[in-house]
Parts: structure tokens; sequence; C-alpha cells
């Protein structure tokens, strides 16, 4: 057996099964699954939310996590954000021949182990190897399947002026914690990406009430960039106060040196809720009670104002506009 | 992250402005020419807390945004030599030339790489024997000195791959030109604070001098900005005019004198083309005799179109202080940071990509 994926790993023949069966099969043991029919089958019943998603992280490791685990967590983040419970994911891999079966191996495991957090199904998948060079060594696809409970109506054109926004934690640590490794930019942290599954977190706040009316996952384009999403979807003024916005010391020192700011850098296990005022204590008091949640800290408000935009009141108390990421957030010049 | 936190501090903030308020009598123009500032400004709303006696006006002190289009022209032209490897700060990727981006070579087949520091240039070189590396030296006296080390430390390890395409500039020139012309009547100047800390603060003493115009070298933070406000204040209202540093945790009189040598080992002084104000003598470093292998436009045939300016844009007058991008018709219309026109709304550091940004105040 060789270390390295090969051109018949995808090419449906004897290698594929082999690799199916020793890698996949072994650990996403479901019994929708392991029917190894051309589609998944089950039952479901009630109004569903289905989201897919593309992950070409790099490096595919980083701190705190790897592609594997952030292909699910994204997923069931994007589901958990319009309040389903996810249920079932479909995993499709991109890999590029000559990838070290090794490393392949432990983004399987991570997924496994993701999914197993999460309470998710992997329940289909398929495997294609091009030519080196057609990629850069691994790119995932996942789809997901939830059901959404009834009396549950969340989405980003609910703001309404008097909401208030909360964060569910420190901001910007994935995306710190993946370019601190990136090459050419390797700098020294214990930071660690945030990636991680919010299903659990978003159900516990449903539990203390149901009347959150947006709810969503600040990841590329970080928490400034989904702000002004939502913000426009619901043709609101978003007004958001600087100190009060949860970052850590490490992310705070890293934007400084690069010249960046905390707000447009990538999250992958936080949330925006944006709740109305007679709830928000409780909504946020169940937050700081999940392991996902302890630093949760309401940030602003929704105001009727200029419809789509997002205001910050500076630490100096002046405020300015809020605007969203243009382009990759790069180093400053000089 | 004491040292900046402190001074972002409130109630520090609050007691500068009063004193400005208190002291300011007489109306004032202000430029603070560096483009760091400039973002500082809008960033934080420091205009917000000014007497309306105080008028800012953003000057050129942004490095991208001053480089002309012909030298932005040259390095497409050295990017689609297919031997030729670019290397660049992150920002030069989406700036216009006349005809095209940097961006749009690297789609259209250039090899073209961002590195966060010339070291990484040097490795890439090393990477790639066969290749030619190119690195886009474009900075003020800040970044000169890195890219000199980078020369010098190509020269010790043998590298024949490495060149830069020398665009470098030098700030006091350019004030100077700025003065002669008369085109802004400044009753104050913010100096740069980075570019001070390698000059150090002697280098803007002719402003003072010859122009009567009061300076103060200042930090990045606001309260660096305002506590520079405050002291230019004082002098203009006493009537004064000499060079202070309010940032004296960054820059001394002297200025860096190692980073100087190494500057003056590997560069010679030239005319450079700025934006908006043409050709400046002196104003340039170009890579000198000893080090011409390492330079890319006698290493390479560069061969360029006539340079075009896109109509209507206005950066080259925003740059000098005679125009604000409120007064461009393609703000906010045509030029936006996802499609822009001139430099100013691409650098990071560009006053319009700052009033875009922030907001007019």
């Amino acid at each position: 057996m060789g270390d390295k994926i090969l051109m018949a790993h995808g090419s449906g023949g004897k290698l594929t099964h082999e690799l199916i069966e020793n890698n996949f099969l072994k650990l996403f043991h479901n019994s929708v699954l392991t029917k190894l029919d051309d589609s998944a089958v089950f039952d479901l019943c009630g109004k569903l939310a289905f989201t897919t998603d593309s992950y070409v992280v790099s490096p595919l490791f980083f701190p705190g996590g790897d592609a594997g685990k952030l292909a699910v967590c994204g997923t069931v983040n994007d589901l958990s954000m319009c309040g389903a419970n996810p249920l079932y994911l479909s995993l499709a891999f991109i890999i590029e021949e000559g990838f070290a079966k090794v490393d392949l191996e432990k983004i399987v495991d991570s997924i496994h182990l993701a999914a197993m957090e999460a309470n998710v199904e992997i329940v289909t998948g398929d495997t294609k190897v091009v030519n080196r060079g057609c990629a850069d060594g691994l790119f995932i696809n996942t789809s997901g399947i939830g059901l959404i409970p009834e009396g549950i109506d969340i989405s980003g054109s609910n703001a309404k002026p008097g909401d208030k926004v909360i964060v569910s934690g420190t901001i910007g640590d994935h995306g710190i914690a993946v370019l601190s490794k990136r090459e050419g930019l390797i700098f020294s942290t214990r930071l660690e990406s945030d990636c991680a599954p919010l299903n659990g977190l978003a159900s516990e706040m449903l539990k203390a009430s149901r009347n959150v009316h947006c709810m969503r996952d600040p990841t590329r384009g970080g928490l400034a960039t989904t702000l002004n999403e939502l913000a426009q979807q619901s043709s609101v003024t978003i007004c958001i106060e600087e100190d009060k916005i949860p970052v850590r010391e490490e992310v705070f020192g890293a934007c400084e040196m690069l010249g960046l700011e905390p707000w447009y850098i990538a999250n992958e296990g936080k949330l925006i809720a944006i709740i109305p005022a007679e709830y928000a204590s409780e909504i946020l008091k169940a937050m700081r009670n999940h392991k996902y949640g302890k630093n949760a800290a309401i940030i602003g408000e929704v105001q009727a104002g200029y419809p789509g935009r997002v205001v910050m009141k500076t630490v100096l108390g002046t405020t300015r506009i809020m605007d969203m990421l243009v382009g990759d957030p790069l180093p400053r010049i000089c | 992250m004491k040292l900046v936190t402190e001074f972002r501090n409130s109630d520090m903030a609050k007691g500068l402005t009063a004193q400005i308020k208190n002291r300011s009598k007489r109306n004032a123009r202000l430029m603070e020419f560096c483009g760091g500032h400039t973002v500082a400004i809008f960033r934080y709303g420091i205009r917000q807390f000014l007497p309306d006696t105080i008028n800012m006006l953003s000057g050129p002190g942004c490095p991208i945004c001053v480089t002309a289009n012909a030298d932005i022209d040259k390095a497409i032209a050295l990017a689609q030599i297919p031997q030729i490897i670019i290397t660049t700060f992150g920002d030069m990727m989406r700036v216009p030339g006349s005809y095209s981006t940097l961006q749009e070579a690297k789609a259209n087949g250039s090899d073209v790489r961002i590195v966060y520091s010339t070291m990484d240039a040097l490795k890439i070189a090393e990477d790639n024997p066969r290749k030619h590396v190119v690195f886009l030296g474009i900075g003020f006296e800040t970044t000169a000195p890195t890219i000199a080390a980078s020369i010098l430390q190509a020269e010790e390890n043998k590298l024949k791959n490495y060149h830069v395409l020398s665009l470098h500039k030098v700030c006091p020139p350019v004030i100077r030109a700025l003065l002669n012309s008369g085109e802004v009547n400044l009753n104050g100047l913010i100096c740069p604070g980075h570019v001070s800390a390698i000059t150090g603060s002697h280098v803007w003493e002719f402003i003072a001098r010859d122009y009567g115009i009061p300076c103060v070298i200042s930090g990045f933070e606001p309260l660096d900005i305002l506590q520079s406000i405050a002291m230019l204040v004082a002098q203009i209202e006493k009537g004064e005019a000499g060079v202070e540093i309010a940032y004296k945790r960054g820059v001394r009189s002297e200025g860096n004198l190692y980073a100087l040598k190494l500057m003056e080992q590997v560069f010679e002084p030239s005319a450079a083309e700025w934006r908006g104000m043409g050709r400046i003598a002196g104003s340039g470093l170009k890579i000198g005799n000893n080090y011409s292998q390492f330079d890319a436009e006698s290493m390479f045939k560069i061969k360029i179109k006539p340079p075009l300016e896109p109509k209507g844009c206005l950066c080259g007058d925003i740059l000098r202080g005679v125009k604000t991008p409120a007064d461009c018709k393609l703000f906010r219309t045509v030029c936006s940071p996802q499609s822009p026109v001139g430099p100013c709304m691409v650098s990071a550091e560009g006053t319009c990509s700052a009033y875009y940004q922030y907001g007019d105040k």
C-alpha cells in the first residue's frame, strides 16, 4: 500500500472501493450510508433547511482545527443559523494526486469527531482525484439538511429598531490563527481557531426564547461584513460600540501589527444574534452558560436611521461608518 | 497591548480636545502629510472633536497613491515577461495602471506573488533559481531601508536572480514642491511619524524656517494626533514656527543612522514622477551603480505604451490637498473600493478609501 493518493483512487475501481471501505465507512457508520445506494434515502417531516459550502482553506491544518473540522462545522452552523436542527450531511472530496494518505486520514478523523459532537450523520459522499497541479491538496464540499422546529422564524431581514445585537464570543480568532501559519507570514502565537459546531448553542438560545429575529455566523468578512449584510437585508441601521466587542489580546496585537481591524477577520465558531430588547438578557444568560458562548456580549442595537448602514461608536466616543470588507484583508505597506 | 490602548483613552482625548478648543482662536488649515494619519483621523472620528477654527487637509503621504501610472505600467510589463516572478506588497495588486492591474496580469497567467517582507521575496528567489524575482520597491523612507537590506543580503548570498524595481520616493522634496506651488495655504503640518523615525526631525526644519509653518511629528494613535494638533495650535496662537516631536517614543532628532546608512549605500537620489505633482528633482531613490545587477530597470528592457490618466479622476488634486473626495464626481458613483478608478481608492492609506470607508467626518 502506497502512502499517496493516486489517480486510481478516484477512478471508481478497486482502489476507490478500498479507500471508501478503509477510510470512510469505518468511521461514518450509519444505516443510511452503509446501504451504499446511489442516494441516501431517509424520512423527514416538517420545515427543512438545506445548505452547501466548499472548503478550500490553506493551510489544511491550523491551530485549533483542520479543513475536515471546518467542513462539518461550517455547514452545521449555516443550518443552525436558520434555527434548524442539523441532521444529515453529504461529504465530497476533490483530492490532488499525490496527496499524503496520512493527512487524508487525519482530516477524516476530525470530520468524524466534529460530526459526533454536532450529532449529525454523514449519509452520502463522493471522492474525486485530479491530476497534480489541478487542485491545492484537498478541497471538501459538504451539504447539510436540518429540520426547523415549529414557531421559529429567523431571517436576516427580521431585525427591528430597538433590537439588541449580541455576539457569542471573541472575534477574529480563526482568521488570525490561520494567517499565523500561512506561507510567508509565520508568526508565533498560542491562539487557536474557534472552529466549532454552534447547533448546541443555538438550540440553548432558542430554548431560552424563540424570539430570535436574526442569527448569522460571521465567517469570511468578519463581524463587520455580516452586520452590513443584516443591516441591508432588514433596511435598518446597526449601531455598534467598539469597546463592547470582545477581542482577545493576541488577536488585537496581531491586527495592530498587520494593520487590520479584528471585525474584518474570519470566525468559524461565533454567531451574531439580533434579539428584541426584552428577551436579550434571558438569551445572553443562556449563551453564557454554554461552552461556546461564555464571552457572549451585547455589542450594540438596531436603529431606524439610514437603511443598510452600520455605525460604530469608537473608543473615543466619536462615530464612524463600519463598512463591509473589500477584497482580501492585506497587510499594510508602510 | 497596553502601549496601544493607553493611546486610545477617551478621557484623555476629551482633555486634549478641550485644550485645543480653548486655545484655538485663529482659523488654521492643518495638513496631515501621511496617509497613515489620514486613516487614523477617520477611523477614530477625530475631525468630530475639532473646533470650527481648524480645517484638516489630507496630504500626499500615501506611497501607492503617488506612484505614477507609467510606473505601475512598468511593473505590469515586467510581470508579463515569462521568466519573471513579481513579488509585491498586497496593496499594489489592485491599483489601476493605464491599461490593466497586476491582479489582471496574474489572472492572465503572470506569476505575481504577495509577500509580507523583502526577505520573503529573497526566499522565493532562492527557491526558484531558474526564474528572475523582481520585488516592487514602492514606499517612502520607511520602506527603502528594508529593501536596501534585501539587496545587500542578495549580494552576500550571491543571489543573481533577485532584482528590485525601485519606485521609492523621499518626502521632504515633495513637501517643498507643494509649498512652492502656492496652491495650499497651510498654517501647520503634521509630519509623518514613521518616515521621521528613519530621517529624524531635522529634515523638516526648512518648512518652519523658510515657510514659517509650524511642524509637529505625530504618532498614529488618536491621542498622538490630538496632542500634535494641540501643539500646532499652541505654536500658531503664539505666532511661532518650529519642528516639534510629539512621537518621542518613535522618533529621535537624528533619525535611525543605521537605516540611513543602508539607504545611502544602495540608493542614490534621482528625479521621480509623482501622481498629481509631476516630476520632482531629488525626490526619488534609484539603485546605485555598484548594485545595478539588482536593478530591474537596467536588467530588463521594459517597454510601455504612453500612460493614460483615468478621465474625471481627481486623485492628483486630492493628493495635493486642493480637492477632497467629495469634490470628485466619480466618488461613490463610479469609483468605490470594489471598482476603484484611482489609486487613492485602492490603498488602505488612500484619502478616498478613508472617506469611503469611515464616512466624511
